[in-house]
């Protein structure tokens, strides 16, 4: 679904992803854990489309298709979906109408008529229960005067009506408490399916109690150093990064 | 300086030959008091004349460059309309003026409460309520202003006694029309006595326009005690047209006063906006929204008189500027020594979509009092990246995240519109204006 061949890229003529590449298949969940500025959300970043990093070298193809050539609209539309770390506030933008133009926009594409109202209603109701989230805060400006769990959730809500077929979760357990985490762990543990992939980006371990992964990588300097089963994720939480720093640099 | 350089700027048109033919016929009729007052007006305006860019208060906008031509202000009603624009709202009285002068098809079928006048200044008012014209026809203002108390042909005349409450919105369309380069001049006075309230949207529009216009407009609004009044301005539809207006506001205690100033399509305009809070616990609310592209002008300026305590005025200008268009807030807040109390706030918030745009904002806050709150805030910039880019990691177009935050940033000011039909319609005015 996702393999990313030997990707360097940058901002401002610093370069922060030094040949990474990964593989990801249909129904996998990939971690990727990693240090402070090891490149975690220039990663992300990149695979959304920010047209702030520069992409000097190497290969995302997504599905078949070249996906360092797609605008950020057409890989939402291809079924990329990126969980912001930071959602963004837009003041007098609807939540509930900006997900209607978008699921219009991503079902337009794919050959689809705009959903009808109620179907509409319904598909909402329905997702909003997965995370938990209040009927109001579905209805309120995008993100305006949401605290730090609620924006994460309305991420994964958002997610949820979308479908998409590769989620990347950025740093999506930063800033919730326990109570959060769980629930926003349980929203895309219902997610799950043979034909949906995830790539979990997250710097702390305690994610991945409730969000299983098949793969655990882990990123140091821009690359993967280390990957192994989930099992590397409960090892990198006892002994600290510095282990794996150790072995690369010993390397 | 010289006396030579005090001399008044000489317009290119020949004013005071006009003014006194049209004292001669038009106005030959009228009460001695009202001549009176149009000749001291004009005194008052030959004395500045129109105003120079070296007039503070005209710093970024040329009028002498919108009268240079050969524009007169001798005309009459003769226009004829195909037909009267739509109203704005069902059941909404409307009042058309055509070029400053009443079309005899104004409807005015509506049942009015008794003793409640909608009408024209001309007939309506001067001939029947002489003494109200007398005691409310404001005289203040800028040089401008003063040419049209010594010009006003005619208006609109509305009146609402004590404790009525009119519900039916009235309409007061302006249309600029013609063959010839007019100078018009229409006047309004809306008068709300103690304990009513009235809604006025004045709708300033130009048909068939061939030949520059321009639209030198004054409003008196007296806001009488515990009364409430909404005012809402559009200059929407304005081709070839340059628009001035004075509005001189008078609020009397615990009243209440809304006013929206939509400039959606309005190739020149200028808006002298004036408020004076007369009593204790007033409330004013100022709220604007303009929208330009090409060769734009638009020019707010707002003074906020807080001459008694316990008064509360809130002042929000919005605009979104695109081409080489050029717009203009300045926002004066007076408060007088003993207006303690007083909550003064106002802000200006502004997109420019284009680099060639232009936008001049001036807040200026004199405050006599000790013990107020007052604050001001501008805002200019761009569309806000990340928005966008979080709209289109979502799958929106650029076009469409564009426009969804546009519409977003214009919606603010929309939303403090209280009559629905006219929200709804300037609500899709908007969309379409922003639609790229």
């Amino acid at each position: 679904m996702l393999s990313i061949k030997n990707l360097h890229a940058g901002i401002s003529e610093k370069e922060i992803l030094k040949g990474f590449s990964l593989e990801v298949k249909k129904g996998e969940v990939h971690a990727i854990m990693g240090p402070n500025g090891s490149g975690k959300s220039t990663l992300a970043n990149v695979l959304a489309g920010r047209e702030d990093y520069e992409i000097t070298s190497g290969e995302v193809s997504y599905n078949g298709k070249n996906l360092l050539e797609m605008s950020p609209e057409d890989r939402a539309r291809e079924g990329l979906f990126l969980a912001f770390q930071y959602p963004v506030e837009i003041p007098g933008v609807s939540n509930i109408n900006f997900l209607k133009t978008a699921l219009n926009e991503i079902r337009g594409h794919k050959g689809l008529p705009p959903i009808d109202a109620k179907d509409f209603l319904k598909l909402i109701k329905e997702k909003q229960a997965l995370v938990e989230l209040q009927g109001t805060l579905a209805n309120r400006s995008v993100n305006q005067g949401f605290s730090g769990g609620e924006k994460k959730r309305n991420e994964i809500f958002q997610m949820a009506v979308l479908e998409p077929t590769l989620c990347i979760l950025d740093e999506t357990d930063s800033g919730l408490d326990i109570d959060a985490l769980r629930i926003v762990a349980n929203g895309v543990n219902k997610l799950r399916s043979k034909d949906r992939a995830f790539v979990v980006i997250t710097h702390y371990q305690r994610l991945l109690d409730h969000i299983i992964p098949d793969f655990v990588h882990v990123l140091y300097d821009g690359k993967i150093v280390k990957s192994g089963p989930k099992e590397l994720a409960l090892e990198l939480e006892k002994k600290g990064y510095d282990w794996v720093k150790k072995e690369f640099v010993e390397a | 300086m010289s006396a030579v350089l005090d001399k008044p700027v000489m317009i290119p048109m020949q004013l005071e030959g006009e003014f006194k033919t049209l004292l001669a016929k038009t106005f030959s009729s009228e009460p001695d008091w009202l001549k009176e007052k149009r000749k001291e007006a004009f005194e008052k305006f030959s004395d500045s004349g129109i105003p120079t860019r070296k007039n503070e208060e005209y710093k970024y906008t040329d009028v002498r460059k919108v009268f240079a031509g050969n524009f007169t202000a001798i005309h009459n009603e003769a226009h004829k309309l195909n037909s009267i624009p739509p109203s704005l709202g069902e059941g909404n009285i409307q009042l058309v003026f055509i070029n400053g002068w009443l079309h005899k098809d104004s409807t005015l079928s509506a049942k009015l409460p008794k003793g409640v006048i909608v009408g024209n200044l001309a007939v309506d008012g001067l001939l029947n309520h002489s003494d109200l014209l007398k005691k409310y026809l404001d005289s203040a203002g800028d040089s401008l202003a003063q040419l049209n108390s010594a010009l006003w042909t005619d208006g609109a005349f509305i009146y609402v006694p004590e404790n009525i409450k009119l519900e039916t919105p009235i309409e007061i369309i302006h249309i600029s029309t013609g063959e010839k380069e007019i100078l018009a001049s229409p006047r309004h006075l809306i008068i709300a006595e103690k304990n009513s309230s009235v809604s006025i949207i004045e709708n300033n529009i130009s048909l068939d326009l061939n030949v520059k216009g321009i639209v030198n407009s004054h409003v008196d609004i007296f806001v009488g005690e515990n009364s409430k009044v909404q005012f809402y301005r559009l200059q929407n539809e304005c081709k070839n047209v340059s628009l001035i207006s004075s509005t001189n506001v008078v609020q009397e205690k615990n009243s209440h006063f809304d006013t929206n100033t939509i400039t959606l399509g309005s190739e020149w305009t200028r808006n002298n906006l004036s408020i004076a809070l007369n009593g204790e616990n007033c409330e004013s609310h100022l709220n604007g929204l303009f929208i330009t592209n090409g060769t734009d002008l638009i020019d707010n300026h707002t003074s906020v008189h807080h001459n008694k305590p316990h008064c509360q005025s809130n002042q929000l200008y919005k605009g979104i500027l695109d081409g080489k268009s050029t717009g203009t807030f300045n926002g004066k807040i007076f408060v007088a020594r003993d207006a303690q109390k007083t909550n003064a706030y106002q802000s200006s918030k502004n997109i420019l979509l284009s680099d060639d745009a232009t936008i001049n904002t001036k807040p200026q806050l004199e405050i006599y009092a000790d013990d107020v709150k007052c604050s001001h805030g501008s805002t200019t910039g761009q569309l806000n990246e990340e928005a966008l880019f979080y709209l289109r990691s979502r799958g929106l177009s650029v076009d469409s995240a564009r426009n969804l935050l546009l519409y977003a940033f214009a919606n603010d000011v929309l939303n403090t519109i209280r009559i629905d039909s006219l929200k709804n319609y300037l609500e899709e005015l908007v969309n379409k204006k922003l639609a790229k």
